[in-house]
């Protein structure tokens, strides 16, 4: 292993920032114990080292990778980048050096540590994006689509094509409250900004009536002899519902009565016995 | 009455329908339209019985001319009626999209004047989302029986799924439940629809623009546990449906009981939501496992085992095919080891290009060994510490579930005791074969 690993390099935070630092890494002939964000690092025992970002470095770098490793590991380290995972940018490091060392088959290195990780970790990232495809909701306001959401990947440009082809004749925007970031979008053009927070206004009548109707909708579509709660917080975990407009508070006038005419309820059915 | 009304009893009449996926179609929105579909399907929420909510699965109206027993719907029913105008439909349809709430709309409709009007109103519905709102989301409908093959096609070239519902897995079945359908008036739209499928692909490689007929195939759904039909017969029916008439899916439904009838299970009878599971196992190996339905049952066996899944069932019964040496067995193999799944068996497939699989290994790939081990060797060698005992294997093989399902039903019993340790022991092939499985 190459000397220098009692260093932490500290870059800007950026795709490219970490790029130059698997240049470094190369150049020096080290491999840091971590990777931080400049702006979070505290006073730390290990030396810290300062990498600057430099366009042309890390340049050279992401054309390499699809070179040496295959255009898979690149768009697989890209995505690896917006995971939550702790240290990922170390994992992204040792991910690259194994590759350099064994070409393309470093993707179906399943069993190492470190592609494992990743893989573990782009998986989550995945299927959070997935998720939040459906489980987004959107509320209009003067007919823009505003919908929040606070996913634990930074999952934004995972959703853009999704939402974008979606809606092309709408103005929306996505706002990532974790992340404090937001995807605007009007027709055939859409930019991620930063967005520090986000205050709406109240829902008019027709939006109300619609959220209303939905809630209606949600609860009369469950089959009461069925209840399995169990079953749909697996598939959709509370963390979600937070914004999702079934779960929002519901005024009581919002169930309307209906005609009663010789409706009558069923028993919920015993519990099934096994033969 | 107003739209609420409306919305809550079309969708109380609705919910029994199964066949609600917004999977196998890839497209988006034209300029100037609305609406994407992915091929994965999006589930956009779950209802409290658990079950994914991804389209507005609504009726148009649930008067019906109709009086099968099993349905809420039937004529004889004292129920409120009530029926959506297409347009009311379609402006609802949309509204939810835009907010997200849904994938598209699924359906189907009560018989109203005759198959024929019924089918109008469903593509005039149809017909103002796609050409007035030019909405390219996902559209399932229901083809009516017994309405024109003309009428047919052109819901087909509207809708992205089609389907004809079964319901009941007999001829007897229904002559007993549904006697004004017939056998003959399910097959004859679901063959055609087929047929124009067929024609459809061969046109769209003639002509690139040729309008595309149910892209995302037909599907079907039937009711388990109102008649006495067997876990063998549906099986067997489901099979010859995926070959002979390239059915997408096959759904199942329990039987919830919402109608007084003689012919009918009782009111207070459970659905047999255990037995539904089992068919949708088995479904899931005959379409992505490459099983047949004789593989897992037959004359003898007519119903699958409450207790263990088919897969493990068939895993105990042929013992001679095991075990199977991960480093070198075939996809095919590995799918048929109890515990590996399609992702397990990709990524063993994967991992073993560049290294030899030791059961660590597995563990570092997310194979669950909980299951496998008994059936697995790593390089020749079985897991560490295995009891390769039939009480053993038997403990692994049950799921955590059903222990638990078990526990807390049986086990303050002790007949059930000895049901578990005795007649469980029974099953392994090298006592008993031919019993094995029926607890």
């Amino acid at each position: 292993m190459p000397a220098g690993s009692d260093l932490i390099y500290c870059y800007d935070g950026s795709f490219d920032g970490l790029l130059c630092c698997v240049f470094e890494s190369y150049e020096k002939k080290e491999i840091p114990v971590d990777i931080l964000v400049a702006a979070t690092a505290q006073p730390l025992l290990f030396s810290t080292k300062e990498i600057p970002t430099d366009s042309q470095k890390a340049g050279r770098v992401l054309a390499s990778i699809p070179q040496k490793l295959g255009p898979a590991a690149l768009v697989f380290i890209q995505q690896a980048f917006l995971t939550c995972l702790g240290q990922k940018e170390l994992y992204i490091l040792l991910f690259l050096r194994l590759g350099y060392r064994n070409g393309p088959s470093v993707m179906n290195m399943l069993t190492d540590n470190v592609v494992g990780t990743l893989c573990r970790a782009v998986k989550h990232l995945e299927r959070e994006s997935h998720l939040f495809k459906g489980f987004l909701r959107f509320s209009i306001f003067s007919n823009v689509l505003v919908g929040e959401i606070e996913p634990k990947n930074y999952v934004l440009p995972l959703l853009t094509q999704h939402f974008c082809e979606r809606y092309p004749e709408e103005r929306f925007l996505i706002y990532d409250k974790t992340h404090g970031m937001g995807l605007v979008y009007q027709p055939y053009q859409s930019a991620v900004i930063p967005i520090s927070s986000l205050d709406l206004p109240a829902a008019d009548a027709e939006e109300q009536r619609f959220r209303e109707l939905w809630q209606l909708f949600y609860d009369t579509i469950a089959i009461e002899g069925r209840y399995n709660p169990t079953c749909r917080m697996s598939h959709m975990p509370k963390r979600y519902w937070t914004y999702m407009t079934e779960f929002g508070s519901r005024p009581k006038e919002a169930r309307p009565k209906l005609p009663d005419a010789g409706r009558t309820l069923l028993p919920i059915p015993v519990q099934e016995k096994l033969p | 009455m107003d739209v609420f009304d409306k919305l809550k009893i079309l969708t109380d009449a609705a919910k029994y329908d199964v066949a609600c996926t917004s999977s196998g179609v890839n497209k988006k929105a034209a300029a100037g339209g609305i609406g994407s579909a992915a091929a994965c399907g999006i589930c956009h929420s779950f209802s409290a019985d658990g079950r994914c909510i991804s389209l507005f699965k609504v009726l148009l109206t649930n008067i019906c001319i109709y009086d099968c027993k099993y349905c809420v719907n039937r004529r004889s029913n004292d129920t409120p009626r009530t029926m959506f105008s297409p347009r009311e439909l379609a402006e609802l349809t949309i509204n939810f999209y835009r907010r997200n709430y849904i994938e598209g709309l699924f359906l189907s409709s009560g018989v109203l004047k005759n198959p024929d009007y019924t089918c109008e109103q469903i593509i005039e519905t149809l017909r103002i989302l796609r050409e007035e709102y030019r909405f390219a989301g996902y559209i399932h409908a229901k083809a009516i029986p017994g309405a024109d093959s003309a009428l047919i096609t052109r819901l087909g070239l509207l809708a992205d799924r089609m389907s004809v519902n079964i319901e009941l897995p007999s001829q007897n079945s229904l002559q007993l439940l549904a006697p004004d359908k017939s056998k003959h008036a399910i097959f004859t739209p679901m063959g055609h629809i087929q047929n124009r499928i067929r024609e459809n692909s061969r046109d769209i490689v003639k002509y690139r623009h040729a309008p595309k007929f149910v892209p995302a195939g037909q599907s079907t759904q039937m009711i388990i546990g109102a008649t006495a039909d067997t876990d063998y017969q549906i099986l067997n029916l489901t099979e010859n449906l995926y070959k002979r008439y390239q059915l997408k899916r096959v759904f199942f439904s329990a039987y919830m009981p919402v109608a007084v009838d003689s012919l009918l299970p009782a009111l207070d009878t459970a659905p047999p939501l255990w037995r539904e599971h089992r068919l949708y196992q088995a479904d899931w190996l005959l379409r992505f496992y490459g099983f047949a339905a004789d593989e897992l049952l037959d004359q003898q066996q007519q119903s699958f085992n409450p207790y263990l899944d088919p897969k493990c069932n068939w895993a105990l019964h042929h013992m001679d095919s095991f075990p199977v040496e991960v480093n070198r067995a075939s996809y095919r193999d590995l799918l048929r080891v109890p515990g590996i799944g399609v992702t397990s068996a990709q990524r063993i497939v994967t991992a073993r290009r560049t290294t030899s699989l030791h059961f660590d290994n597995l563990k570092k790939l997310g194979v669950v060994l909980k299951r496998a081990q008994y059936f697995i060797t790593c390089a020749g060698k079985t897991a560490d510490g295995i009891k390769n005992t039939p009480n053993a294997m038997l403990r692994s093989l049950l799921s955590a579930k059903t222990l638990e399902l078990y526990h807390s039903q049986f086990a303050s019993r002790p007949e059930q005791l000895s049901l578990f340790h005795q007649p469980a022991l029974r099953p392994l092939p090298q006592e008993a074969s031919n019993n094995a499985g029926r607890v």
